[in-house]
């Protein structure tokens, strides 16, 4: 697999403009590109139509909702119910939840990868294979077999509806994925980098964290935002872990608010949805094309 | 410097001190130190996925050769009862109807994921600069919907009375949509619309995963198989696809697990839709009977033949990544 090593190429590149599969000097088939075009801007439109639909809901009259035909734009648009939900004290607290949860898990994982892909990049040391297999292996337990399990340890453990058990949690489901990716990015790092801080005099950890952290930048982010993303998104383990009692994340929030009324109030939902996806999209926007690449990187580096 | 990582290693106190540098230089002490590094620094990531799964599976495992119902919740001890939870489970026709539902629902979105997937991949490389970055803003928006609030976007829109997709059947004639409920009315309409979602998110994924790849296939290959005469889809087929297959395989690998395992999606289309008997999947069975029943004994075991299930199902993928992961 030579010819796909994966830190010199422009992955995701919005840079790029030709080459790649078709040579578009000379094919035939670039006479198709507008009709490639026109294509991927209705598909791109149609992808993205359930997220319009959810803001365009949301702003929408609690009555005008339910006009037929459907308005397929807020002519008058209302925030009213996104003030409903700004005084609604369990979203508050829910936020609260979820902001602990998220943050506390993102950092055990992030520093947790760190080591583990130091560890297995850097050193040959016995068991390493062992390691990998397990980092790939782990991934393909099915959390949602466990979750009986998991629910009755932290019974157990009294930390049933705590940040640190819903965490505890988050850490197993981010950390082996995160260790693959961050490897692929400390793979991209030449130890010779490392090697010639050391010949002048810096330790081995000092050559580490002098040369090589600086450099992981991008990566860390990556692996930061994709332990972020999993879980501020998770809903199944918060589902189960937090049945019962008023601690909520906010999926689990966005769950109880539909069932507690008797119809459906869908502006209330949308708005619900749109504040808890808002965030997560405009962070993964920023980040995509870091992580894209740290998944290749993953994916084609043993 | 060396002080981060000791922070690091915090959780196994009594081994920080082989993790500081070492401060003499006889050679031979050095590198009995050094050997001991890296699994120091793999106490913590590796304690943590141990705590949080591996804990849990085996006590799973134990469970589940146990009888573990209502009665052991309030502090009976449980007894064990050998492999009868498995009988239970495998003599029950009903789990097999599950699992024959899980399958099929996993091939299906797995397979349609992966076509789309790659197929928006090759896609991308014919784009001018703003229709690709049209398409990819669009995939990236969709990938990182929280699925909570996609699955109630999703409801929304094929809500019987006020949603876009029965009025838009309905305006064009197809008058059997009026009020229809998709989640209610049909399990191949409740599977359809959860295959909607669970392919809307994973596309993106696939997608721009396997575009990256594609970009970094070598063009002197290209070039070279286009002046022996390759046409675009041999050179697609022939050079491209091999060249980026680790990609694709791991992809597909992983999309076949969570296909498999999909809770979140079922659980909450069943709530709108009632009927949960037609509609269970392998995850929401689980849940059904341990939490929702209490038959805890007899949801581990269900449990772990989802896993050995999972396991059989991508072994020959894991087996191909192995190798050319050169691991």
């Amino acid at each position: 697999m030579a010819t796909t090593t994966a830190t010199s190429g422009t992955a995701g590149g919005t840079t790029k403009g030709t080459g790649g599969l078709f040579d578009t000097t000379r094919s035939p088939r670039n006479r198709h590109r507008k009709v490639w075009n026109v294509v991927a801007i209705v598909l791109a439109a149609l992808w993205a139509f359930p997220i319009y639909w959810m803001i365009n809901s949301s702003l929408m009259p609690a009555d005008r909702l339910r006009s037929t035909p459907p308005l397929l734009a807020p002519i008058h648009p209302s925030t009213h119910a996104f003030g409903q939900i700004f005084h609604d004290a369990l979203f508050w607290r829910s936020l609260g939840f979820s902001a602990a949860v998220t943050s506390l898990a993102v950092a055990v994982s992030l520093l947790s990868a760190v080591l583990g892909a130091v560890a297995l990049s850097r050193f040959a040391f016995l068991g390493r294979r062992a390691v990998l297999v397990a980092v790939l292996v782990v991934q393909m337990i099915p959390a949602e077999a466990l979750f009986i399990s998991q629910y009755r340890m932290l019974d157990g453990w009294g930390l049933l509806g705590t940040v640190p058990g819903l965490s505890l949690l988050y850490v197993g489901l981010i950390v082996p994925f995160t260790v693959w990716m961050l490897k692929g990015f400390v793979d991209g790092v030449p130890v010779e980098l490392e090697e010639a801080a050391m010949m002048d005099g810096c330790s081995r950890f000092g050559a580490f964290f002098r040369v090589t952290v600086p450099l992981l930048g991008p990566g860390l982010v990556a692996t930061g935002v994709f332990g972020f993303l999993v879980a501020w998104n998770e809903f199944t383990l918060a589902f189960v872990v937090l049945a019962s009692g008023d601690r909520l994340t906010l999926p689990v929030w966005l769950r109880t608010f539909s069932s507690n009324l008797q119809e459906t109030d869908w502006a209330g939902v949308m708005a619900g949805s749109t504040l808890v996806a808002v965030p997560v999209l405009v962070v993964f926007i920023l980040v995509q094309n870091t992580m894209a690449k740290g998944m290749v990187a993953g994916a084609v580096k043993g | 410097m060396s002080d981060q990582l000791s922070a690091g290693v915090g959780g196994a106190p009594a081994l920080t001190a082989g993790a500081a540098p070492p401060r003499t230089r006889t050679g031979n002490r050095r590198s009995r130190r050094s050997l001991l590094v890296p699994y120091l620094l793999l106490v913590l990531p590796v304690g943590l996925v141990c705590v949080s799964l591996g804990y849990p599976m085996v006590k799973q495992f134990i469970m589940s050769f146990q009888e573990f119902g209502l009665a052991q919740q309030f502090g009976r001890p449980p007894e064990w009862i050998g492999l009868k939870n498995y009988t239970t489970v495998l003599t029950d026709s009903y789990f097999w109807v599950v699992v024959a539902r899980s399958v099929a629902f996993c091939a299906v979105s797995a397979v349609l994921t992966m076509v789309v997937g790659v197929a928006l991949a090759v896609l991308l490389q014919q784009l001018s600069v703003v229709p690709r970055v049209l398409l990819q803003v669009a995939l990236v928006l969709a990938w990182a919907m929280p699925p909570l609030a996609a699955l109630t976007v999703y409801t929304w829109l094929v809500e019987p009375r006020y949603g876009l997709v029965n009025w838009i059947l309905t305006s064009v004639g197809f008058e059997q949509f009026r009020a229809y409920s998709w989640l209610a009315g049909s399990q191949w309409t409740f599977f359809a619309i959860a295959a909607l979602t669970v392919i809307w998110t994973s596309v993106p994924l696939v997608t721009l995963s396997s575009y990256a790849a594609l970009n970094q296939v070598d063009d002197a290959i290209l070039e070279a198989a286009q002046l022996d005469g390759a046409g675009g889809w041999t050179r697609l087929r022939t050079v491209v696809l091999p060249i980026i297959q680790p990609v694709i395989l791991l992809l597909f690998m992983l999309e076949i697990i969570w296909d498999l395992k999909v809770f979140t999606q079922i659980k909450v289309l069943q709530s709108s839709a009632g009927n949960n008997e037609a509609t269970n999947l392998l995850g929401t069975y689980v849940y059904e009977t341990g939490i929702g029943g209490g038959n805890y004994g007899v949801a581990s075991a269900l449990a772990t033949v989802m896993l050995l299930l999972v396991l059989v199902l991508t072994f020959r993928y894991m087996r191909t990544l192995m190798k050319q992961g050169d691991l």
